[in-house]
């Protein structure tokens, strides 16, 4: 239906995650329509992207060099590592700027059903990190749902036994969120972590 | 019928754009289903923890014109926490799912399945047993029609001694016929008990060595009606 050029334009944009057939065209006639310079900025923002963007080797962040920036800092403590299970997930927790350890990334948690195991994840990376780096506690930040439950709990059995503080991080009810809409697991584990207010 | 309710497990689960997810659901009343749960992955999603994998729900449910229904409710009716707290045993549920995924038909209810599924996951999260799942495979299969059969050799229907099982000739052969896989008279004790009714007597035995055998049959049964491998069952091996 329409020029070639412009077709294949609209099938490669079709093809990323959220864009459906309509989309693509609407995304593709806005290029059309754009300054040939904006296009070009765009399409050499994405090839650089590629070309330069690889895996931290010490923790599997996203990185420009063999380090990430965090592993690279040298104000950050080392003793404390922070295990999540995606590349977004190192971002969020740095925007609460309470965290001043390092991180590890999984690339995913076990999911036995989608054959995804222990074996699947870079659960041996983190071992092979504890004892060059002096680890003294592994924060588990998985996310809370079942999958995430269960890769925390097999590595909370797998790191207990070589002397490291293993903690997970707190969950339980959201910021201006309402109690009546609260299930059950979510309301039991904010009462088992509750705490005292004022004093300490 | 644009708005209904009925009970489920869940079955499995995938990521939907920003913050959706795809569930198949296994229905009381309406077989397997797919439907959205709109928001689920926000932390401040009304769903909360109640549509994960092995959760056991009562659900309201919106049939449009799309293939893919809408949760619009949902109430846990058990939420299995052990399942939740110990890998090993999440991967055991995440076998039993994953065969009932597979052999479960869209649209259509079946009851008994269901009543199984549900009793299965209630026995794993209270008193967990060795031949819990081989066996859950076991009865799944003969609910379908599908057991191998155990009393007499399936080729010369010899009664004694009965000392393999193959898949693919049907079930149990004798000395003079075997071929497949070699079974033990306790073993094959242990399947007639779980297939005959004795499910109860049958869960108590923890000898290691014909646990293993069940589970060596009752998996390659279960592969082989599925044609393909049942992924849950391999991945906490590896490590």
């Amino acid at each position: 239906m329409y020029a070639d050029a412009v077709q294949q334009v609209i099938d490669e944009l079709g093809r990323l995650p959220g864009i459906g057939p309509r989309s693509a065209q609407r995304l593709a006639f806005h290029l059309l329509e754009t300054d040939p310079t904006d296009v070009e900025r765009l399409t050499a923002a994405i090839v650089e992207m590629r070309s330069r963007v690889r895996f931290c080797t010490r923790c599997s962040n996203i990185s420009e060099d063999d380090l990430c920036t965090i592993c690279a800092d040298t104000r950050r403590e080392g003793s404390v590592l922070c295990v999540v299970e995606e590349p977004r997930d190192v971002v969020a927790v740095e925007r609460t700027a309470e965290f001043r350890g390092r991180y590890h990334v999984l690339g995913g948690s076990i999911s036995p059903i989608d054959g995804v195991g222990p074996d699947q994840l870079r659960i041996r990376e983190l071992l092979a990190r504890l004892e060059p780096e002096a680890v003294a506690e592994v924060i588990l930040a998985t996310n809370p749902n079942i999958e995430g439950e269960a890769t925390a709990m097999y590595l909370a059995r797998l790191l207990e036994p070589l002397g490291v503080e293993v903690t997970k991080i707190a969950s339980g009810l959201p910021v201006g969120g309402d109690l009546e809409y609260a299930d059950e697991l979510t309301l039991g584990r904010a009462l088992e972590g509750r705490r005292r207010l004022g004093g300490d | 019928m644009a708005l209904y309710r009925d009970q489920a497990v869940v079955l499995h689960t995938w990521k939907l754009g920003e913050a959706d997810r795809i569930l198949a659901l296994l229905t009381a009343g309406h077989g397997q289903i797919r439907a959205v749960a709109k928001g689920v992955r926000k932390t401040r999603s009304k769903f909360g923890g109640r549509l994960e994998p092995t959760c056991h729900v009562d659900v309201q449910l919106h049939k449009g014109r799309s293939d893919l229904q809408i949760v619009t409710q949902a109430e846990s009716l058990d939420t299995f926490a052990t399942l939740r707290s110990d890998p090993d045993r999440f991967a055991e549920a995440s076998a039993m799912l994953e065969v009932v995924e597979r052999l479960a038909p869209e649209g259509e209810g079946d009851r008994r399945r269901y009543d199984m599924l549900v009793g299965a996951l209630r026995t794993l999260d209270r008193r967990p047993s060795p031949l819990l799942v081989p066996a859950f495979f076991l009865k799944v299969l003969a609910h379908e029609g599908l057991a191998p059969s155990l009393d007499a050799c399936v080729r010369c229907q010899a009664t004694e001694p009965l000392v393999a099982v193959d898949i693919g000739e049907g079930g149990v052969l004798c000395d003079g016929c075997r071929r497949g896989r070699p079974v033990s008279e306790s073993a094959l004790a242990v399947m007639r008990a779980v297939l005959g009714g004795h499910l109860a007597t049958a869960l108590e035995v923890e000898d290691a060595r014909v646990c293993g055998e069940v589970d060596a049959v009752a998996t390659d049964a279960v592969e082989y009606h599925l044609e393909r491998r049942v992924r849950s069952r391999r991945v906490m091996e590896q490590a």
